[in-house]
């Protein structure tokens, strides 16, 4: 699976895998909206540990969560990103709104 | 310029085969011996073109065709050309401004990648018949030597 999603607490914390382009971000939009609402969650961490690939489509379902969860004053987290895609993530103005972490860890310290 | 390299292909219009056409390009592209930097450049701008070819060209109808051609000329330039025959671009102008979509859930940054990205990009579009998209890269200040 090349979704990973699950609660800690108030936040949804979600691991992807892979490339994020169209394929799967059809199914994160999908699934992390699903899940963002059947438990009323207004928090949400997207774990890019294990992505070696984005592009626009992927950017879009981020940027997508991060209008959802600021429309409901809920925070949002990308963690891990590694640099192929932290360079992508930076040219589209992402780490501007959304705050970028290196591990889950470095979040639960703040 | 002469081309060195040649290679093309067409596939069904599907989300799962814009991973196999980027992996295809950039795998072709590793004979210029460029950076690996360089290669994530190109995946990422075959990646771009060719969703806007299944998204936006066919409306993600899944049964039509994407072609994909791509040539390594003997001064080290990589030509990259991503074809559909969908509903084509009526403001080529416009459709490239950064950030402009067709679509509010969609961010506008396929063809500022492919600009930013790639040293020249040529769109033919018609309305009703198509997009073509050439892209164009030169790896010549690199590596002259180890290629030779
Ligand atoms: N192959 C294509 N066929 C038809 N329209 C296209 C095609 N490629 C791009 N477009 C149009 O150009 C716009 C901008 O494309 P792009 O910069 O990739 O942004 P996005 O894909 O996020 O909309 C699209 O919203 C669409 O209207
Ligand atoms: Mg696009």
């Amino acid at each position: 699976m090349d979704l990973d999603l699950k609660l800690v607490r108030n936040t949804l914390v979600v691991k992807v895998q892979g490339e994020l382009d169209m394929l799967i971000a059809d199914k994160m939009r999908y699934e992390v909206d699903k899940k963002l609402e059947e438990n009323n969650i207004k928090n949400l961490i997207i774990n890019l540990e294990k992505v070696n690939f984005i592009d626009s489509s992927g950017l879009g379902v981020i940027i997508g969560r991060y209008k959802k969860i600021s429309a409901v004053n809920g925070r949002m987290y990308i963690v891990g990103a590694r640099p192929p895609v932290e360079k992508i993530l930076h040219f589209s103005g992402i780490n501007k709104l959304i705050p970028m972490y290196s591990s889950e860890q470095d979040i639960i310290n703040i | 310029m002469n081309v060195k390299n040649y290679v093309r292909f067409e596939f069904q219009s599907l989300p799962e085969n814009v991973a196999f056409a980027r992996a295809c390009v950039a795998a072709f592209a590793a004979q210029l011996d460029c950076t690996l930097d360089a290669i994530e450049e190109i995946k990422l701008v075959v990646s771009e073109a060719v969703s806007n070819s299944i998204i936006h060209g066919y409306g993600n109808r899944p049964n039509e065709k994407v072609v994909v051609a791509a040539s390594i000329f003997d001064d080290r330039t990589l030509e990259i050309i991503v074809e559909d025959y969908g509903s084509g671009i009526k403001d080529v102008e416009k459709a490239i401004q950064p950030t402009f979509s067709s679509d509010p859930a969609r961010m506008g940054l396929g063809f500022t990648f492919m600009k930013s990205f790639m040293d020249e990009m040529e769109i033919l579009s018609k309305p009703g018949e198509g997009t073509s998209v050439r892209l164009k890269r030169s790896f010549f200040a690199k590596d002259k030597e180890a290629y030779a």
